[in-house]
This record gives C-alpha cells, sequence and structure tokens, in this order.
C-alpha cells in the first residue's frame, strides 16, 4: 500500500513537471511577458514588468525556477492568476464544487445508461432487441458532446420550454449538462461491458454452469457478470478521473460556473498559473480515483487478492 | 432392458459466417445404464459435437439437423430450456476437457459444488455448503473442508478436476458425460483421475460416456468403445471385440498408430556410439519468481543433471509438467543460461562462449517445438520459414536458396507447391513438417525436438515420428528428444533420461529403464500409460 | 484472389459498412475537391438571404451573414480532416516509437518510457490538450499536435505489449535459435507481427480525433474566423439556437456522420484482424 501511495504522489509530482515543461518552457515570451505583467500589474511599465520578472525569478536559470515552482506548489500556491490577480489554486478551489455535482450527476447517469444498456442487450433472449440496445453504446461515442448539449437545449430549453438552458443553480439546472456528460461516457462504459459481458458468456466455466442445470438468469447475474466487471471497473476509473477536466466543453455549453469554464477562459488568455492548477489537481484526482479503484479489484477477483488483503487484514487486526 | 441414452442418426452441423460445417453426418450409439462407453476419435472425428448434442450444449452457431437423442425414453431433442434445465446436472452432467478454464474464477471451489444443489432443491443455502464439503471429499480432496474455501486458481489441474467430477456427482446424476476429461493432466494424475471417476461411477451404478483420442484410455476404461471419423461411427461394440479384432480398416490404422499401443520400437535400439557429441555436467537453473520478506523467491527448475549424449543416437529426456526437461534442453542450446555446469558441444563450452561465437555455432544445432502453430511466423510463406537460417547465414545465394528449400521440403515429403503457401493453409502435420525442414536446412548435427508430436492427432504423431526416424538414418542426425510420453520414448529412443522436480531420477539404455526400470517413479510412470495392461513393454 | 472475394461479399452483406465506406469516400472528396459539392461561396455571404432555412436554393440554410452553410460544411471538410490526420499520424508515429523502444529494449528505458506514459495518461487528454494549446498558441495546426500528443500515451502502450507478447512468441525464439540476428528479428518478425493491432488503434484514434478536433475549435482554440471549420461553424450557431437550428445541427450531424463511419470501418478492420 505504501509503494501505491508513493506511486500516486510520484504522478502528481510528474504532472506539475511535465505542465511545468509545456507551460513554462515551451512558449514563445507572449505568455510569460503577460504573467510577469500579471504579477507585476496591468499596467506596469516595460520597466517594471523587467524588475517585477526578476522579482519573480522568470529570468531565473530553469532549474532555480522549477525549484520555486515546485516548492511553492507543495504549499498550495501556484501563483497568481493573469486575469484576476486572484490566487490561482483559490479560483480553482472555488469553482470545485459546482463541478463535482455535474461530474457526479453525470458518472450516475453514464453508469446506469451503459451498465444498463450492457447488460440488457446481451441478455435479452430477443435477438432484434440485443443487436438494437448493443447498437447504441457505439452510436454514443461517436457523437460530439457540445452537439448532443447544444441538440439537448433546443429540444428542451426552447422547443418544450422545460428545463433551463443556461446556469448554475438548482437541481433542474444539473439535469441537462448531467445528460450532456453521462451520453458519451456512458456509451464507451457500455461498449467495454458489453464486449467483457460477451467475453464472459464464451467461456468454457459458462458451459460448466449451464451443465449444473442453472437458468440464464443465473449465467448472467450470478457469474458472467463479475467477472466482466473487472475491465468494465477499470474503464470507470479512468472516466472518472478524467471527469473534472470533462467538463470544459459542458461548463461552457451550459455557461455554467465551474473547474471546466475556468480553463477554458484560462486558456483564452494564456493564463498559465490557472492551468497548471487545473492539471495539477485533476491529476490529483485522477491518482485518487484509481487509487480507489485497485483497493475495490481485489474484492471482485480474489486472483488480485494476494498481498493486499493480507496486509489489509494484517493491519486491520 | 431399454437403454438409458440413445442417440439414432444424429446430424448436426455449424452455422458460420463463411458456411455450413457438417461435424456430425451420422451417429448412433447407445449407453445403458452403469455402463462406460467410450467415444474414440481424431480431432475434427465429430465426438466432442455428438457428446455436447447430448447435453443439448452445442457451441454458438452449432445445430441438431436430425436424429434423436434420447434419455431415460425421452427425446431431448424436443426439450425446452426449461425441462433442459432438469435433465441438465441432475440427469446427465458434465466433466470437461480443460479444469483450467472450467470454473468460476471469482467464485470459491465449495460455493461452485454447492450451486448444483441448489438449482436442483437438493439442499437449502444452510446445509449446501457442509454438503459440497463432503462431495469434494468423496471427489478425493483432501483437507476438503479448506479446499472448499479456496478459489480455483489457488489449486493444481489435477485437483481443479476432482472439483469439477464433485460438480458432476453432485446432482446425482444417472450419466456422466465426460469429454477429455485428462487431456490437459500428466499422466499420472491423469490415472489417478480416471480411477476416481471409474470407481464413483461404479459406486453410484451411474453411466460414464467417455470422449477420448486415447485408445489407450478407452482400452483400459471402457466396457465398449465407438469408433468416430469424420462425423461417422466407423464401427463399435465391446471394448476387447473391437480392438483385439477390428473389422474396419480405419480402426486397424487408429490402432496401430496409437503409441500407446504400439508393439515394436521403429529401429532396433543402438548402444551409445563411439563420438560424445553432447556433454552435460552438473547442470543447474534456478529462476526468481518476485519476492517475498525472506528474500527472492526461487525456483530450482533444474537440480544438477549430468548426461552424455553420442552422435547419431537419440537420447529422450521424459518427465511431466514442471520436471525441467524443456528448461534442460533450452540451456543445451544455449537459449537460457544455466546457474551452474556446463554444457559442452563437440568441445566447445556454451556458457563461456560469447554471442558472437555462440551465434556461429547455431549452425548446427537447431530445434522443434511443441507447438507447430506458433513456432512459424504466421506472415511468412513456407520457403521464407525454410529459408530463413540460410539467409541468416548467408548461404547460398537466392535461388540456391530456392532449390536448396525445395530439396529440403522433398525430404519431409511437402509437395514443392506448398513453397508459396501460409503456415495457416496447412494442417497441424504439415506444419510441424515445415518445421523439421526449416531445423534441417543448415545440415545441423544435433537437433533438439521439444515434445515435436504432442499437439498432433495420432495417427500425424505416427507419420511424424516415422519421418524424424528416417531422416536420423539419412542424415547422421543426433537427436535430444523432450517428452512425457513414455510410448513415444519406446518407439524412436535409445537411451533415455527420467526426470522429476528438475532432478534426473534414472537413465540408461531404453529398452533396459522400460523392461525394468530401478526407480519407483519411472515404474509409476510405465503403469499410467493408458493400455498398459494390454501390452507387454520393452 | 480469394480475399478480394470474401472482402466484396462482406461488404455487400453489411450494407452499414458499405454506407460508411461511402461516407468517409465523400468527406475525403470534398476536402480535396470542394468545387465537386458546391458552387456557393463559403466566405462571402449573401447578406439578402440571411438566416434561411435549408431548402432547394441552400441545402443546410443559411447563416447570419447569408452564407451557405452546406458550403461551409463541404470547406470546412479540408481543415478538419486535414487536423485530423496530423494529430493521428502525431499519435501513432511517437507513440509506436516510443512503445517499440521500451518493449524491445527493456531494462530501464522501459521504465522510463513507460513512467512517462503514466503521467500522459494520468492528466486527462482534453486538458493536455488545453495546456498545450495554451503553450503553442491558437490555431488549427497547434490544436491537431495537442490531440495528437495527448493520443499518445495509449499508441505507446499498445505497442509495448504487442511487442511484448510478439518478442516472446515462439517463432521470434526459433528465428533467434535458427541464428538470426536481433535486427532481423525486430524488422521481419516483431514488426510486422505486432503493427496490426496499432494501425487499428489508428483507426479507431481517426473517430476520437475527430471529436476532440473539433471541440477544440468549437471551445475558440481552432480556426479564426471566417474559415470554415466543423467544430467552429456548431459554435457559430450556439447563438441562433431558438431561431436557425440548422446552423447547429447540419454541422453537427457531418461530425457524428463522419465519427460514426470511421469507428464503423475500424470496428470492420479490427474483426477482420481478428478472425
Amino acid at each position: 500500500m505504501t509503494r501505491r501511495l508513493l506511486q500516486a504522489v510520484a504522478v502528481i509530482w510528474a504532472a506539475f513537471t511535465l505542465s511545468f515543461v509545456i507551460l513554462y518552457l515551451l512558449p514563445g515570451d507572449a505568455a510569460l511577458n503577460r504573467l510577469g505583467a500579471a504579477e507585476g500589474g496591468i499596467t506596469a511599465t516595460p520597466a517594471e514588468v523587467a524588475a517585477v520578472r526578476a522579482e519573480y525569478g522568470l529570468d531565473d536559470p530553469l532549474v532555480v525556477q522549477y525549484g520555486k515552482r515546485l516548492w511553492a506548489a507543495t504549499h498550495g500556491d501556484f501563483g497568481k492568476s493573469v486575469m484576476t490577480g486572484d490566487d490561482a489554486t483559490g479560483l480553482v478551489f472555488d469553482a470545485l464544487p459546482s463541478t463535482l455535482e455535474i461530474a457526479a450527476a453525470g458518472l450516475v447517469l453514464a453508469v446506469l445508461f451503459g451498465g444498463g444498456l450492457a447488460v440488457l442487450g446481451t441478455y435479452t433472449r430477443h435477438r432484434w432487441l440485443g443487436n438494437l440496445l448493443l447498437s447504441l453504446p457505439p452510436l454514443g461515442v461517436s457523437l460530439p458532446q457540445f452537439w448532443v448539449g447544444l441538440v439537448l437545449i433546443q429540444i428542451f430549453s426552447f422547443q418544450l420550454r422545460l428545463l433551463p438552458a443556461l446556469g448554475t443553480d438548482g437541481f433542474a439546472a444539473l439535469i441537462l449538462p448531467g445528460i450532456t456528460i453521462g451520453l458519451p461516457t456512458g456509451a464507451i462504459i457500455g461498449q467495454v461491458l458489453a464486449k467483457s459481458l460477451r467475453t464472459q458468456l464464451a467461456e468454457p466455466y459458462v458451459e460448466i454452469v449451464l451443465a449444473k442445470g442453472a437458468s440464464r438468469a443465473r449465467v448472467h447475474f450470478g457469474h458472467a457478470l463479475r467477472n466482466a466487471a473487472l475491465p468494465a471497473l477499470t474503464l470507470v476509473g479512468v472516466v472518472a478521473g478524467n471527469l473534472l477536466a470533462g467538463t470544459v466543453v459542458t461548463e461552457t455549453l451550459f455557461s455554467r460556473d465551474g473547474i471546466g469554464r475556468l480553463t477554458a477562459f484560462a486558456v483564452n488568455s494564456q493564463d498559465i498559473p490557472v492551468v497548471q492548477a487545473v492539471i495539477v489537481l485533476s491529476a490529483f484526482f485522477f491518482v485518487t480515483i484509481n487509487l480507489v479503484v485497485d483497493l475495490i479489484y481485489p474484492l471482485l477477483d480474489p486472483r488480485l487478492a494476494g498481498r493486499v488483503t493480507r496486509k489489509a487484514v494484517a493491519a486491520g487486526a | 432392458m431399454s437403454a438409458l441414452l440413445e442417440i439414432r442418426d444424429l446430424a448436426v452441423s455449424y452455422h458460420t459466417r463463411t458456411g455450413v460445417v457438417r461435424a456430425v453426418r451420422s451417429a448412433s450409439l447407445t449407453v445403458e445404464s452403469g455402463q462406460i462407453v467410450a467415444v474414440v476419435g481424431e480431432s475434427g472425428s465429430g465426438k466432442s459435437t455428438t457428446a455436447h448434442a447430448a447435453i443439448g450444449l452445442l457451441p454458438r452457431g452449432g445445430r441438431i439437423e436430425a436424429g434423436a437423442v434420447r434419455f431415460d425414453g425421452r427425446d431431448l431433442t424436443r426439450l425446452g430450456e426449461k425441462q433442459w434445465r432438469s435433465v441438465r446436472g441432475a440427469g446427465i452432467a458434465l466433466v470437461p476437457q480443460d479444469p483450467t478454464v472450467s470454473l468460476d474464477p471469482v467464485k470459491r471451489v465449495g460455493e461452485q459444488v454447492a450451486e448444483v444443489l441448489l438449482i436442483h432443491g437438493l439442499a437449502t443455502r444452510r446445509t449446501a455448503p457442509e454438503l459440497a464439503v463432503a462431495l469434494l471429499g468423496r471427489a478425493g480432496i483432501a483437507e476438503a473442508a479448506a479446499r472448499a474455501r479456496q478459489y480455483p486458481h489457488e489449486l493444481s489441474g489435477g485437483l481443479r478436476q476432482r472439483v469439477l467430477i464433485a460438480i458432476a456427482l453432485a446432482g446425482e446424476p444417472r450419466l456422466i458425460i465426460a469429454d477429455e476429461p485428462t487431456s490437459a493432466l500428466d499422466v499420472t494424475v491423469q490415472r489417478e483421475i480416471l480411477d476416481h471417476l471409474a470407481h464413483l461411477a461404479a459406486e453410484s451404478g451411474t453411466a460414464v460416456l467417455l470422449i477420448t483420442h486415447d485408445l489407450g484410455i478407452a482400452a483400459d476404461r471402457a466396457s465398449h468403445v465407438v469408433v468416430m471419423s469424420e462425423g461417422e461411427v466407423v464401427e463399435q461394440g465391446p471394448t476387447a471385440a473391437v480392438l483385439d479384432a477390428p473389422t474396419q480398416p480405419y480402426t486397424r490404422a487408429l490402432l496401430a498408430a496409437a503409441p500407446s499401443l504400439a508393439r515394436e520400437p521403429l529401429r532396433p535400439r543402438r548402444e551409445p556410439g563411439p563420438e560424445v557429441l553432447v556433454e552435460v555436467k552438473g547442470l543447474r537453473k534456478t529462476f526468481t519468481l518476485g519476492r517475498n520478506r525472506t528474500g527472492p523467491r526461487e525456483v530450482r527448475a533444474v537440480d544438477d543433471v549430468s548426461f552424455t549424449l553420442t552422435r547419431g543416437r537419440t537420447l529422450a529426456l521424459v518427465g511431466e509438467s514442471g520436471s525441467g526437461k524443456t528448461t534442460t534442453a533450452r540451456m543445451v542450446v544455449g537459449l537460457e543460461a544455466p546457474t551452474a555446469g556446463t554444457v559442452t558441444f563437440d568441445g566447445h563450452e556454451l556458457s563461456t562462449m560469447g554471442d558472437s561465437r555462440l551465434r556461429a555455432l547455431r549452425r548446427r544445432f537447431q530445434l522443434v517445438y511443441q507447438n507447430p502453430y506458433a513456432s512459424l511466423n504466421p506472415r511468412f510463406s513456407v520457403e521464407e520459414v525454410v529459408t530463413e537460417p540460410l539467409r541468416a547465414f548467408k548461404v547460398d545465394s537466392r535461388a540456391g536458396r530456392r532449390a536448396r528449400a525445395a530439396e529440403l521440403l522433398d525430404q519431409v515429403a511437402l509437395p514443392v507447391s506448398t513453397l508459396a503457401r501460409k503456415p495457416a493453409e496447412l494442417s497441424g502435420g504439415q506444419r510441424q513438417r515445415v518445421a523439421i525442414a526449416r531445423a534441417l536446412a543448415l545440415r545441423p548435427d544435433l537437433v533438439v525436438c521439444d515434445e515435436p508430436v504432442s499437439a498432433l492427432d495420432v495417427s500425424v504423431q505416427a507419420q511424424i515420428l516415422e519421418l524424424l526416424v528416417r531422416l536420423q538414418s539419412e542424415h547422421g542426425l543426433t537427436y535430444l528428444f523432450i517428452t512425457h510420453d513414455l510410448a513415444v520414448v519406446r518407439e524412436i529412443a535409445d537411451q533415455v533420461l527420467v526426470m522429476r522436480h528438475g532432478r534426473a531420477v534414472e537413465s540408461g539404455q531404453a529398452d533396459r529403464v522400460l523392461a525394468a526400470p530401478a526407480h519407483p517413479y519411472t515404474a509409476e510412470l510405465l503403469a499410467a500409460i493408458p493400455g498398459a495392461d494390454r501390452v507387454p513393454l520393452g | 484472389m480469394p480475399d478480394t472475394r470474401t472482402r466484396t461479399r462482406t461488404l455487400v452483406r453489411s450494407p452499414g459498412l458499405l454506407v460508411s465506406y461511402a461516407v468517409l469516400v465523400f468527406a475525403l472528396l470534398a476536402a480535396v475537391a470542394p468545387g465537386l459539392f458546391t458552387d456557393q461561396d463559403p466566405i462571402a455571404g449573401v447578406p439578402a438571404e440571411r438566416l434561411r432555412g435549408p431548402g432547394a436554393a441552400h441545402l443546410f440554410g443559411t447563416d447570419e451573414t447569408g452564407r451557405d452553410v452546406f458550403a461551409r460544411v463541404v470547406h470546412g471538410a479540408a481543415l478538419s480532416l486535414w487536423a485530423t490526420l496530423l494529430a493521428v499520424l502525431v499519435s501513432l508515429v511517437a507513440g509506436s516509437a516510443l512503445g517499440l523502444l521500451a518493449g524491445f529494449r527493456g531494462g530501464w528505458l522501459d521504465s522510463l518510457v513507460m513512467r512517462f506514459v503514466d503521467v500522459l495518461q494520468a492528466v486527462p487528454s482534453i486538458l493536455l490538450s488545453l495546456a498545450l494549446v495554451t503553450a503553442l498558441g491558437f490555431g488549427t495546426t497547434n490544436v491537431a499536435i495537442a490531440v495528437g500528443v495527448s493520443n499518445l500515451a495509449v499508441f505507446a502502450r499498445l505497442m509495448r505489449s504487442e511487442v511484448l507478447r510478439v518478442r516472446t512468441g515462439v517463432f521470434v525464439e526459433a528465428a533467434r535459435a535458427s541464428g538470426v540476428r536481433w535486427r532481423g528479428v525486430l524488422g521481419r518478425h516483431v514488426l510486422p507481427n505486432s503493427l496490426g493491432p496499432v494501425l487499428v488503434l489508428a483507426t479507431v484514434t481517426l473517430g476520437v480525433a475527430v471529436l476532440e478536433v473539433s471541440a477544440l475549435s468549437f471551445l475558440g482554440f481552432g480556426a479564426t474566423p471566417p474559415t470554415p471549420e466543423w467544430g467552429s461553424l456548431v459554435a457559430g450557431g450556439r447563438g441562433f439556437l431558438a431561431t436557425a437550428w440548422w446552423m447547429t445541427t447540419f454541422p453537427g450531424l457531418t461530425v457524428a456522420a463522419v465519427v460514426l463511419a470511421t469507428n464503423r470501418v475500424s470496428r470492420a478492420l479490427d474483426e477482420r484482424g481478428e478472425a
């Protein structure tokens, strides 16, 4: 477990480094100049900017810059936003709650929608129904998310006038963005689970279960589903880890406050500190969720239990 | 007395995207209560399809086209899904071919046995676990209560097959269909499992329909034998009658080819020759498998093995899985570095040799692998496969290599037209011939054959063994022959070395070892050969 | 050739596949020679005909400055598809090279490459491409490169695992045992046999890349107006959802159709690979 935790920390550190390389090393001076201006004040003269650049270490050797930024980042300090002059970390944390709301709503819908289609599609005895249900996920992954959102707005907000097209407040404002995120995500989950279920149903052990006199329901829900859940769970981990950033399009579409919209604004104004704070936060999110998934794994598959559970038991006793 | 199972003029075909395959054309057989009936045939004979039709579990696309399957007076081909469920498990049970993939990997084995009892209402949720433990015990599993709480991956192949037998017995069926129940297991385990299955069946009066490719197993176990070929029953009757006085040419050919029943060595045995080609001394190999708290976990795959192989002779390394025979062979050809000990090939010591000298020496020893499906690059044509060693050593011009390839194919009795074909277009036996041709391309001194026939049907096995023997005398080859099958040893080996758990337990002239084994393990291996009782060995 | 015959038979049996190929051919033709499909100007509008609904004169209707939406979709194909191909090429070349290196050389190099790949995967791909766009600047080429880099990890992983699978294959050892040098083993055995699944992944990624490129240009980081590009066309219609549904619907449907067709074709390729 300690090993896994260390690995997780290493990945977050590496994400910081990667974003440093991309954001601070790649660009021409344009973005960095904006940064210097922001940290010195928008109205600064070139001389003042230069002074500030020096003060903030933008003229230091890269290694020194990297060291300083990393040290600050471990204290939660990613610098000041170019747009507002506020603390970048603070901006990100202010935006987090409303993003968590739609991310969670999207994930729940995705699992219900994807899981339901895959299970029903492989279980039904009617071939046409199975084919129909199983053709939906491949369709779902082909639709552009921004377009799905627009179509939803068109139908439910403008035609039917049922749900708000814009805004952050209230449960009603959560539904359309939730569906917009849940549809493509669920389609991915559905595709993988359906494929995995089909593979499991063709395994030799299924024949033995049938030879015992078991019903299709027992084979499907008692045996195949649990075995098929493993790859699907891995996928849910990855998908959930990506959801925070996956809200960029959706939040922009629905003019919802949150991490995604903040990111879009930040990229638009080449606001390096905010972009970096979002990247590190997402990596943290991703790593945490996948740690949790790793802990669930052995519960589903005894072959993976081995060391982990034995140590967990020892620690618990 | 009416038959328990009666199959009449059964025809089964598979409907696939590429067309219809008629797997069973016309099969009729009967099984009486308490009888053991063996269905024997090679791959593609339709024996397994017939068995699966009898339990209503044909693979996808399989369809019964004609005929009847009567069980206990009922025609099973007319049953609906619900009625089938009451027959499966409680009337007819199945013991599958490969125990390693036939149990649900995420459920405890006790649970999987108990499931049968619950499905057929033979126990309640409370009583089922205890009954399951008892069943596991009956299937010959020691410490059944502890085993019941384990998962399949924690058990050996033999134990898993016993779990599957417990599952089959749980519903107290009147017929057990055993589809090649031991072909994935070692011979000594195979014998224990079959003994136990036969014993249990006799005890409970259960009939067994035993599907096997091994005439020896049929001879040992069954009271009646049904011989199938290409979807049809060729011959059937009481075992003794069929095997001692076969009326059909196919049965005779099958009997002649079956290594377990073969009577004569393919060539007189020879004493070791004057010239030592390979000398192995004190060979050891230790593998590290991860680590645990006390340090790296080590497995001794080969432990102090020594032998000499003289020019022109065949030495067989015999052992069951995990005996270290393959690892030994790989060290002999320098594909694996020994942990300790030496391999000397014609005076050159391999372990102290640099890569480039070893590569140069590779011209003189070549390998033939067990699985001809995996050992040929699927993208190569046969010509590319056969000429690759020549290309690697820049032997000859392009035209010369082409001519040599044709000559090699002729030596392994394949038509020249095969040169342009891809491995996927060839049968298993043909592929193995191509692999042998590749091994001969550089005119090596030594050919190491790693189980070269164990993936092939018996009649093909016999042909390949004959080919190897012929090539040996034509080219003066020396063979190191790896096998798990003492029956194969009997046919071709001059000297033999029996291995177990990485150690050499016995070695010597093949005649002597087979006729009068000095080590109890060799004796056990010999006794485990199916059909051994019917033929005197030696 | 029996191969061609079975291929034609597969096509005839699955009309979906046939339609998919047709969609892709049309999209490629539109990218190469837009004049084949429309003679209307995608840039200059006719103010008198602004916000007309779809009809005979304007198949997909017109936008707020009277430009023909169909013409803009057709002329947008070149930019959208070029960006997509560039993105996939970046992932394919860089990713496979990394995977090949890691898988074949092994050891510390393998660990290094794979840790790098881990990090690329821990940062959500849209965020990674946004960061790259922040650094590189806006524009279709930069968007394409960013999308390519953000998808590179999957290629590296697949290539590596394929190389490892093939490398341990018996036929590779057989080649080694018969004296073939490692370069021959890599070039003649490992690479040809591990490339298949990677190329299938490339076709799958085509669809993903179309979506990601158009999403980024929808967010406004791609082509500068008035240059037509599928994602920005949808974005341009956002303000007219209530009055001119065609401005978003048709460009969106076009993207969906192309992605659907690519996915169908790549699935067919995958199945053929497995068979």
